[in-house]
């Protein structure tokens, strides 16, 4: 098949074309978050189509499992499947180029963001499971009627009042102006909160909370929160929670007198409706207010529920729930609302508006997910990284040309020029299959150039010796190729092997060295056996009746 | 033109003790600290975090430590990374492994936000974090487990498939002594050890494996070729054909790791230690360990003609009595047909 020149150098110009064909550098789409707008845009890039990893690109690398912690997951398998779903619409509207997501065995996700450079921002948005609910907040005070039964259960399981401010008062009112003015605002509103001094004895519970402006939210001093967790999460003190009332803390803490208190409101525990019935949600600023909005869509069902619950709800308030805690204070129901309602946000900033948004309309995670193991590579690092590979691959590769220029003389020389084809060929064997191309990688790149040129010297040094034989140059050349094969197989086997054992076990960066390695290995065959030998017959049918060989 | 090693004779058989004694003087001491000590496995294997920082100029271990202790994490390894202001903190999972999952991502946070209060936020820029949970270290030591020992299965099979089982059973051995030497050598650097580690320590394996190969097929070639000679200097021959090709081949790869050790970065540092110690052990093996134990392997189960009992009758170095071996040439010879 290849027992003419002709027919070896076109092969060699088909594989050269095609690998140069496949670095050609492509447009590549790619998303990304406009900063004006907020809007995600596509734009073109144009770069060489090698994927490099998160490890010389920068970027996060996560893994995820069904967080099990906090209650059993019926079918983590399935839960982890919808969760891919769900965290690739939202990492597509994040805007990187060709983020991973990935299920790995039957309850791991996988990650990977390149180039993204708030981990923090990121993992937020991913890890948020985003279980919306909106739900009616305690109107009737159902919960601090209850909380006299409360402090007595307490106080005979022997617990004291913590702090010195339980003095004496239960429920204190401590923002009484701003809550008659919010009743003198709605008119329309429920019962009035009853007078603090109805309440009892200063309890335990009761002396950590201050009612806040609206009714069913209390605010507790940061310093106690865990007191009251601590005390809310007692068997007996959520036996006497009153039916159909749950308490949800706030997620922001406000200060007020230069004391930070964190919000804890007693709503229903039946939602109105879920985030499982949104469709979109989209953040805007308000151009007359310059507040920031977001403005959400339901389904057609969710907007007929919604339309009968806000209908019966008008002038309550209604928190909004995601993953158990109430964002931001509660907004009032205005009016009936249908289909179409919005969010207003006050002078947030627009971005919390858009992760909201975000949040809300990529939909919800059917179960929480913790990071069992988080990467972050800044970008500056993978340049680095990629800088120094280089370097070291170049002073390697000029060591190896050195030695064996100065080894071998032509011979060498022949050897050296294929092995630019070795290196050419690698690298669009990796972006022709699309595989990765890692630090470790890189290294591999660089080692295999000294590892290529083995069969090399296995055909060179065989060479000379046939010729040391007293054979003829041509007959020799046959004669090494042909002994020097079965060791270069040999050896190229037993690399390959323990390659591709390294792929089968490894993760990402050690994958990376094993493919370069395998196709390195590949690569270094043809170069050093095909490629080579050609050139050979090009050198002897140029000079037939040559006598030495410079080897 | 350059002839290495040229036609060379050397008896390397005869240093065999020598060279046993050499390989324990390094094994037994390493493997007794690696056995007492266990080696410094990298946070992946162990779970925990690690978060490398760059600092504008160099501010020392003392005041990053000062900085942690400020914020109550004391568990912290803290080490200059390559740069007198790149530093690399990392704190382990207890070995009990008795940590929920998610903590060393907090941990992750909590490192960060004491460096920002202690060497103010604008001071330092996190150049790479890593947070693993004990459940991921303990899969991984279990893949890095399953690749070793599949390795050696599949090379087994290979080799079987490849050469007659004494053949084999030699290089395997040789093979494991390079496992022992290269955790020696880890050990006296105390150098991390990674996935990447594991990978050169596989790739190694390789190698090693490899140059064993190399030598065995010329034995066996040589085997067939001279007929009278015993086990012994069979052995020595083909090491001495085949010694050009190792100085060459390991000349090469040796400029590639050695380029990789010195310009490649920290990251790859002890990859690149390791892969080059590996040639080392590789070439030292192939020809002082896999050789001479092919011998005891033919002398203790001899082969078909027997002729590994033979392999001790002679003390030294013998001339070959074939009649056709490739005799040196004589000066000018056909090294004449070279040009030069």
């Amino acid at each position: 098949m290849f027992y003419t020149v002709r027919s070896r150098l076109i092969t060699i110009g088909i594989l050269l074309v095609l690998s140069v064909w496949a670095l050609i550098p492509t447009n590549t789409t790619q998303r990304v978050r406009d900063a004006a707008t907020g809007r995600m845009k596509d734009t073109t890039v144009r770069r060489v189509p090698i994927n490099l990893g998160l490890d010389l690109q920068g970027g996060i690398h996560l893994a995820l499992e069904v967080d099990q912690s906090k209650g059993p997951v019926p079918d983590p398998a399935d839960a982890i499947r919808r969760a891919e779903r769900v965290v690739r619409t939202r990492i597509d509207e994040f805007g990187v180029t060709e983020p991973v997501v990935q299920v790995v065995g039957n309850n791991r996700l996988i990650v990977e963001l390149a180039g993204e450079k708030d981990p923090a921002r990121a993992k937020g948005v991913i890890q948020r499971t985003a279980f919306l609910e909106f739900r009616i907040t305690d109107m009737k005070n159902l919960f601090r009627d209850a909380l006299p039964e409360i402090d007595k259960a307490l106080r005979q399981a022997g617990v004291k009042p913590a702090g010195e401010g339980a003095a004496a008062t239960s429920v204190t009112q401590l923002f009484g102006a701003d809550t008659a003015k919010g009743k003198a605002k709605h008119p329309k509103g429920k019962p009035a909160p009853k007078d603090s001094s109805d309440a009892n004895a200063p309890g335990p519970l009761s002396s950590l909370l201050f009612q806040g402006q609206l009714p069913g939210e209390y605010l507790v001093p940061e310093e106690q929160v865990p007191v009251a967790e601590s005390l809310l999460a007692r068997p007996d003190v959520r036996r006497l929670i009153p039916r159909g009332i749950e308490l949800k803390w706030g997620n922001e803490v406000s200060s007020r007198a230069a004391r930070s208190y964190r919000a804890l409101y007693a709503a229903e525990d039946r939602p109105i409706i879920t985030g499982e019935e949104l469709q979109d949600a989209r953040a805007t600023r308000d151009p007359l207010t310059n507040q920031s909005v977001v403005n959400f869509t339901l389904s057609r069902r969710g907007g007929r529920i919604f339309e009968r619950e806000t209908g019966r709800h008008v002038q309550d308030y209604m928190a909004i729930i995601l993953d158990g805690r109430v964002q931001g204070q509660p907004p009032i129901i205005k009016g009936q609302i249908g289909q179409h309602g919005q969010i207003e946000l006050g002078a947030k900033p627009l971005q919390e508006a858009q992760d909201l948004a975000l949040v809300l309309k990529a939909g919800a995670l059917p179960a929480p997910l913790t990071i069992i193991e988080e990467r972050t590579i800044g970008p500056s690092l993978g340049q680095d990284s990629i800088n120094d590979g280089i370097r070291a691959g170049i002073v390697g590769v000029a060591l190896v040309v050195l030695i064996m220029v100065v080894y071998y003389r032509w011979s060498g020389a022949l050897a050296v020029s294929a092995l630019t084809l070795y290196v050419l060929f690698t690298l669009a064997g990796l972006a022709a299959f699309g595989f990765t191309l890692t630090l470790p990688g890189l290294a591999g790149l660089v080692l295999s150039v000294g590892i290529a040129v083995d069969a090399n010297v296995l055909i060179f040094e065989r060479i000379r010796e046939e010729l040391q034989h007293g054979k003829l140059v041509r007959t020799a050349v046959d004669e090494g190729f042909t002994h020097a094969m079965s060791a270069i197989i040999d050896s190229n086997v037993s690399t390959a092997l323990t390659a591709f054992i390294l792929y089968l076990v490894g993760t990402g960066p050690v994958q990376g060295f094993a493919i370069t390695l395998i196709i390195g290995i590949a690569a270094s065959m043809v170069t050093a056996i095909f490629v080579v030998r050609t050139f050979y017959m090009i050198w002897l049918q140029r000079r037939p009746d040559m006598a030495t060989l410079s080897v | 033109m350059i002839r290495l090693f040229a036609n060379a004779n050397y008896d390397f058989i005869k240093w065999r003790r020598w060279a046993y004694g050499l390989t324990a003087a390094i094994i037994i001491p390493g493997f007794s600290l690696f056995l007492v000590r266990g080696l410094n496995y990298s946070i992946e294997f162990t779970g925990g975090t690690l978060i490398q920082v760059r600092t504008p100029t160099p501010v020392g271990t003392d005041r990053i430590r000062g900085a942690l202790d400020a914020a109550g994490i004391h568990d912290a390894e803290i080490q200059e990374f390559g740069a007198p202001n790149e530093y690399v903190v990392r704190t382990r999972l207890g070995a009990t492994g008795t940590r929920a999952e998610g903590t060393s991502e907090a941990t992750a946070a909590a490192v960060d936000s004491a460096l920002a209060h202690g060497l103010g936020a604008g001071q330092y820029s996190v150049g790479r974090t890593e947070a693993v949970g004990p459940k991921v270290g303990r899969e991984l030591q279990g893949k890095a487990f399953l690749a070793i020992f599949f390795s050696f299965i599949v090379t087994l099979i290979y080799l079987a498939f490849r050469f007659e089982w004494r053949f084999g059973l030699a290089a395997v051995l040789a093979t494991f002594h390079d496992i022992l030497t290269t955790i020696a050598f880890i050990r006296y650097l105390d150098l991390e050890v990674s996935l990447v580690v594991v990978g050169a320590v596989l790739t190694m394996v390789g190698y090693s494996l490899n140059d064993t190969i190399i030598i065995f097929d010329r034995v066996r070639e040589n085997l067939r070729k001279f007929r009278r000679q015993n086990l012994y200097e069979i052995l020595n021959l083909s090491i001495n054909e085949t010694l050009p090709r190792s100085v060459l081949t390991h000349g090469t790869t040796m400029a590639t790791t050695l380029a990789l050790v010195l310009l490649a970065g920290e990251v790859l540092r002890p990859f690149a230690l390791v892969m080059t110690f590996a040639i080392f052990t590789g070439t030292f093996s192939s020809i002082y360990i896999a050789a001479p134990l092919l011998m005891y392997v033919e002398k203790r189960w001899p082969g078909q003609d027997a002729r590994g009992a033979r392999a001790f009758r002679s003390g030294s170095a013998v001339p070959l009595e074939s009649s056709q071996p490739p005799s040196p040439p004589a000066p000018g010879g056909s090294r004449s047909k070279a040009a030069v």
